[in-house]
This record gives C-alpha cells, sequence and structure tokens, in this order.
C-alpha cells in the first residue's frame, strides 16, 4: 500500500514536471539520467544561464530512467553512465557521446594502512570482491605488498545495493582482467555480487567503508576525495602501479582509441599508458538522432559545446575529468554526421 | 402544519439523504476500486517475470541482472525475520511501557511520558534510518554484536543465527531498528485499551487482593485482548512495508545466510534500490512481482489475524 502510493506520487511528479518542461520549450532544453554528473550538468547549467539566458534542466533520476525517458522522447537529451552498445542504439534512433569523466576508485579501511599504501593488482581484486579471497593477509596481498603489515582479519566487500554506472565500469574492468569474473559474475549495473554487503549510492558505499573495518569498496573518485578515503594503488595494463588522480584518468582517455569505435562504445577500463589508471569511466550524453523539432536539438548542442569550450575548469573544481580537445572535435563531427532534422540536413554546422 | 407542506419537507429531506448516502458509498467503493486497480497493475507488470519463473519464483535464491535470473526467496525470508524479531522485541517492550503508564506511573509522569512516546512515531524513517547507520551500528559492533558471537555463536540449536562478522549492519540490526519504529504505535494503542477497562473490574480483582500483576494479566489483558492484538497487527503491517530505515541498516545483499548478524534484503529495500536503475523489462516485472508478493504476504498476515479475532471472539461468546 505504502510503496504504490510512493509510485503513484513519484508518476504524477514526473509528469509534472515534464508537463512544466514541455510549457517552456522556447527557452529552456531538458534532460534527464544519470546521477553520477549531476553536480557538473548543474553547475554547467547556472554558468550557461547566468551567460545565455537559456536554462538547461537536468533531472538526476538514473541512468536507466534517462534511457527510458530519452526513448520516450519526454526529453531533449538523455544521459548515462553506461555507454548503450551500437545495436541498441540504432535499433531505437539514438546516437551518444561522453561529455565528461571519472574514475572509479576501491578504498580500504584497514587500521594502520594509510591512503595508497595498500597495492593490489586486478587479478586479486576480482578474487577479493568474489569471494576468493577472505583474509587481508593472504599470500596474494602479501606478494604484492612486501614489508606491510596486513592483519589476519575477514576482508568485509562493500559494493553498491542499486543499479549503478559506476558498477558498470568497476565491473568491466574485472571481466577484462580475471576469466574467473567474466565467467561467473559478468559485467553490468547491477550483478549478482557473490559475497559482500550493499550500500545504497556511493555516498552509501562511503559511508560503509568509514564506518566498517576491515572492510574494501568502490567509489567515484569525487566521493573518495571529498571522504578522504584511503585509496588502493592498481598495477595498470603496463605493469606500473598508479595512484588515481586527474593525471592517471587522463592518461588512461588519451590512450583509448575513440576513432575506431563505433558510436561512441568505449570503456576506459585497462587502458594501456605507464601511466593510466585502469578503473575509469565516461559518461554519456544520449539522443535522438532524428530530430522533430532541430531548434531545441540545436540549443542541446550549443550547450555542450560551450561546455568543451568552457566548462574544463568548473570540472576539475568538482574533481571530474574534462575529455581531452582531441576526443571533444571527435564528438563534434560526430554531431555533424549523424544528428539531422525531418529533411535530412544536418543540425550541427 | 398542513400535511402537503410537511411532505414537501419530507421529501427534501429525503432528497438530501439519498444524497448523502450515495456520496459516502461513492467515496468507501472508491478506496475498494483504488486497491482492485493497484492489484491489477501489479499483476499486469508482473506478467513477463510471472510467466517466464512461475512458482519458482518463490523459491529460487538467485538474483541476477546480468543473465536476467530472478527469485525472491531471500527477500521474502528478510522481510519476514526482520518483522518477527522486530515483533519479538517491541511486544515485551510496549506491554511494559503500557503497564507502566496505565497502572504504575505517578500521575504527574503519564501525560509528558505518553506525548513522548506518540511523538516518536512521528520521526520520519529516514531519520531512524540514518540514526541506525551512523550511530547504532557502530554501538552494536563494537560492544553488542563480539558478544553475542562470542557467547551464542557457539551454541547447539541458536547459534548459527549468531555466527559471523561484526560489522553492525546486517539482519538483526534492521529489526532492532524496525522494533524501535513500532513501539510507539503498539504502546500507545496498548495504553488507551488498558485505560478503558472499568475501574470497576481492576478495583474488584485488587480487593479480593490480586497483584497488580495479576490484575494485569488476570484482568485488563483479557478484557482488552482484541485491542491488544489490533495494535500489534498495526505494528507489523508497518515493520512489513518499511522501506528506508531498513534500506539503510540491512546491508542489500541477495544472499541467504543463517545468521542475523549477515547482510540480508527485504522486498522494499530491494525495491528502493533497484527500480531507479532497473533496465529491461523482466528486471522491471521481476521487481514488480516482488511489490505483489509484499501485497499479498500483507493481506494473508492481516486476514490470518482477523480470522483469529474472529475466532477469539466466538469462543469468548460460547461460554459466556
Amino acid at each position: 500500500m505504502n510503496k504504490s502510493t510512493l509510485l503513484f506520487c513519484c508518476i504524477s511528479l514526473f509528469a509534472s514536471l515534464f508537463a512544466a518542461g514541455n510549457a517552456f520549450a522556447d527557452v529552456s532544453i531538458t534532460g534527464a539520467g544519470a546521477t553520477f554528473p549531476y553536480p557538473i550538468y548543474a553547475k554547467w547549467a547556472d554558468t550557461y544561464k547566468s551567460q545565455t539566458d537559456i536554462s538547461v534542466n537536468y533531472q538526476s533520476i538514473g541512468s536507466g530512467g534517462g534511457i527510458k525517458q530519452i526513448i520516450a522522447k519526454t526529453v531533449d537529451f538523455g544521459a548515462s553512465d553506461m555507454p548503450l552498445k551500437p545495436e541498441y542504439l540504432k535499433k531505437n534512433g539514438l546516437m551518444q557521446f561522453p561529455a565528461v569523466m571519472g574514475g572509479v576508485v576501491p578504498v580500504i579501511n584497514i587500521p594502520g594502512i594509510a591512503a595508497g599504501q595498500l597495492k593490489l593488482n586486478g587479478k586479486a581484486l576480482a578474487d577479493i570482491f568474489q569471494g576468493k579471497i577472505t583474509k587481508w593477509n593472504h599470500p596474494t596481498i602479501k606478494a604484492l605488498n612486501p614489508g606491510a603489515k596486513l592483519p589476519n582479519k575477514t576482508i568485509i566487500v562493500v559494493h553498491r545495493s542499486d543499479g549503478s554506472g559506476t558498477t558498470f565500469i568497476f565491473t568491466n574492468y574485472l571481466s577484462k582482467v580475471s576469466p574467473g569474473w567474466k565467467s561467473a559474475i559478468g559485467e553490468g549495473t547491477a550483478v549478482s555480487w557473490k559475497t559482500g554487503t550493499g550500500g545504497k549510492g556511493n555516498e552509501g558505499v562511503a559511508s560503509y567503508v568509514q564506518r566498517i573495518k576491515n572492510s574494501i569498496g568502490y567509489v567515484e573518485y569525487a566521493y573518495a576525495l571529498q571522504n578522504k578515503m584511503a585509496y588502493v594503488q592498481l598495477k595498470n595494463h603496463d605493469g606500473q602501479f598508479v595512484k588515481p588522480n586527474d593525471t592517471s584518468f587522463k592518461s588512461a582517455a588519451a590512450n583509448a582509441d575513440w576513432k575506431k569505435t563505433s558510436g561512441f562504445y568505449e570503456l576506459l577500463t585497462n587502458e594501456p599508458g605507464k601511466e593510466s589508471w585502469p578503473i575509469t569511466g565516461a559518461t554519456f550524453i544520449l539522443m535522438h538522432k532524428t530530430q522533430k523539432e532541430p531548434e531545441s536539438a540545436k540549443e542541446v548542442l550549443k550547450f555542450f559545446d560551450w561546455a568543451y569550450n568552457n566548462g574544463d575548469k568548473m570540472a576539475e573544481a568538482l574533481d571530474y575529468v574534462p575529455m581531452p580537445e582531441k576526443v571533444q572535435q571527435l564528438v563534434r563531427t560526430a554531431w555533424k554526421e549523424q544528428i539531422k532534422d525531418n529533411k535530412g540536413n544536418a543540425i550541427w554546422k | 402544519m398542513p400535511t402537503f407542506l410537511r411532505d414537501v419537507h419530507m421529501k427534501r429531506h429525503n432528497l438530501l439523504d439519498t444524497l448523502f448516502r450515495n456520496i459516502t458509498r461513492l467515496s468507501a467503493f472508491a478506496v475498494l476500486l483504488l486497491l482492485v486497480a493497484i492489484i491489477v497493475s501489479l499483476i499486469i507488470g508482473s506478467a513477463p517475470s510471472i510467466k517466464a519463473f512461475g512458482f519458482n519464483f518463490l523459491t529460487s535464491t538467485d538474483w541476477d541482472p546480468v543473465t536476467d535470473e530472478y527469485g525472491a526467496f531471500v527477500p521474502i525470508v528478510g522481510t519476514l525475520a526482520t518483522s518477527a524479531i522486530a515483533l519479538l522485541i517491541a511486544i515485551p517492550v510496549s506491554f511494559g511501557i503500557a503497564l507502566f503508564l496505565t497502572e504504575l506511573s505517578p500521575r504527574w509522569l503519564r501525560r509528558p511520558l505518553g506525548i513522548a512516546i506518540e511523538l516518536l512515531a512521528g520521526i520520519p524513517s529516514i531519520i531512524y534510518g540514518m540514526w541506525g547507520l551512523f550511530v547504532f551500528a557502530p554501538l552494536f559492533a563494537d560492544h553488542v554484536q563480539p558478544w553475542l558471537i562470542e557467547e551464542l555463536g557457539p551454541l547447539p540449536i541458536f547459534g548459527p543465527l549468531f555466527q559471523g562478522i561484526p560489522m553492525g549492519i546486517g539482519v538483526l540490526t534492521a529489526g532492532i531498528i524496525l522494533a524501535i519504529m513500532v513501539i510507539p504505535f503498539i504502546a500507545s494503542v496498548m495504553r488507551d485499551v488498558f485505560e478503558v477497562v472499568p475501574t470497576l473490574l481492576k478495583e474488584s480483582a485488587y480487593g479480593l487482593g490480586a497483584t497488580t500483576w495479576e490484575v494485569m494479566w488476570n484482568v485488563v489483558l483479557p478484557y482488552t485482548k482484541i485491542g491488544v492484538a489490533g495494535g500489534i497487527m498495526l505494528g507489523l503491517g508497518r515493520a512489513l512495508g518499511e522501506t528506508m530505515a531498513v534500506t539503510f541498516v540491512i546491508g542489500n545483499a541477495h544472499e541467504l545466510s543463517a545468521s542475523l548478524m549477515m547482510p540480508g534484503n527485504s522486498i522494499s529495500s530491494a525495491l528502493a534500490n533497484e527500480f531507479n536503475e532497473a533496465v529491461g523489462e523482466l528486471y522491471t516485472s521481476a521487481l514488480i512481482e516482488l511489490g505483489l508478493i509484499l501485497f499479498l504476504i500483507t493481506f494473508i498476515v492481516l486476514s490470518l489475524a482477523r480470522y483469529m479475532l474472529y475466532i477469539l471472539a466466538k469462543r469468548e461468546g460460547s461460554t459466556a
């Protein structure tokens, strides 16, 4: 009874929000989707509004919701932390492009071990999250950390309880580095965890890890920084141990081969490069390829063009990583080639 | 007054009466209609999942969004277990509160205490959840759980319930937080019904030399048992459907564990966690079917309670 009422309220609330959005369609654009990039989209929208008087109304309802809304055409753009597969895009007449990047960081709470002290590789990380390595002083972890004082304590795994792009990026990385993980669990916004406890949202995982001793979890980089959590060093594709920071995220993005992948279906996990952080990911914007209202589509593109040109500082201030210049150029080309009005003319010139 | 005038009056009255009766009837039926509409939409929503899994859905412990295989056993167990723990704690405590307030407390203390308990019922559930996670869970993990694991863990039959790692969150914590949330409901109903017991009855019992406890147990409780059971059902209804507070502390893991210390999941917290980001028809549908199951559980529990009360009342009638 309780929940049905709640659901009903939500539906009517969303309905009224979108109704309001449509009423002012000539001066504002609407988007909906991923929660992870919400702070930076809101910041961009606010600054954009003060400069151009065009308001961007972004609802952070989650990636799944964003995909549903853009397919239903209730919004001008959708947003998803997980890139959609090219076939899925084609089926729904959509195109996608990356807006901004972030990294996923394993965080720990082991008394006596400070931030950056613990070193892990992909295989060990996968075994921990799969419940194969259950103690902190397991020989595998010891071998990676000679000299470190690792306690003889049970590892408590913390994962996301809600579906999330963060989980997708994380499990995608584990699938790439561990065949055992790939066959037993696989990748997705929500997976069938074999061990551990689930926190709701990045903040849920962060607070569980902070509160439970001998635990390990994974959060977006911004949350690890803001909560001053103990991160882990990871061994990357080139065999180097790297720390999560702007440089290592940018290196991963720069080394990705965006040109080759169709529809920007690019996951920046386990990228080559000496400095590359292995669990990096972009968050994506979804738009329809054929636009019935070319005017509002043009406004959306103008907004993201402006964000590419002027938004890097704002993104960095909020601990996001801006897209590299050459990727931005590729995106602009994709706009030109893929987004058309009813008559087949390109909207972005 | 001439007769024809009176007739006109009567007619107008009759008309108003009919109108009023129909308005009230409409309101009553609107609730019924809404209920039916909710059930129908839940059934339609869960049709793909029912088709795909059938009755296996109820007994399967799988929950794998990657391979699209779902089963409701873990959340069903979690919902029932947390509610059972909550009632196990809340009923005796509430009884104690009501007993103290109606029989033992000094008069000047009754009102403030009573108001305090009613105010507890007004605290939003998310506050209980946050308090549970940030304040209660760490204390519980450091001071209570290690003791429970050490002392009760090795016991033969109940032992497995208390084995595990002291994490602070889990099924037991969720049950305790739920207990705190339902105590105000049960306690205030109990107090209200205890208060309406005729003084004559109690005085007579005291006059015969009964102790306070004997008066409570042999006079007050039998006299009020229907009301007391109603209060407990109110609490149970709240415990079964509680979402936010449970989500914070239950651990949200789709794993079946014998231990109450380990994380689990409840139907409502699974819905709260996963509905937003559920992609794909079967996933959404499985979640809606979970909702349908919760609806049915609540319905069955409440019907059983009604039936129990009916039997009680009947037996009373035949012995009297």
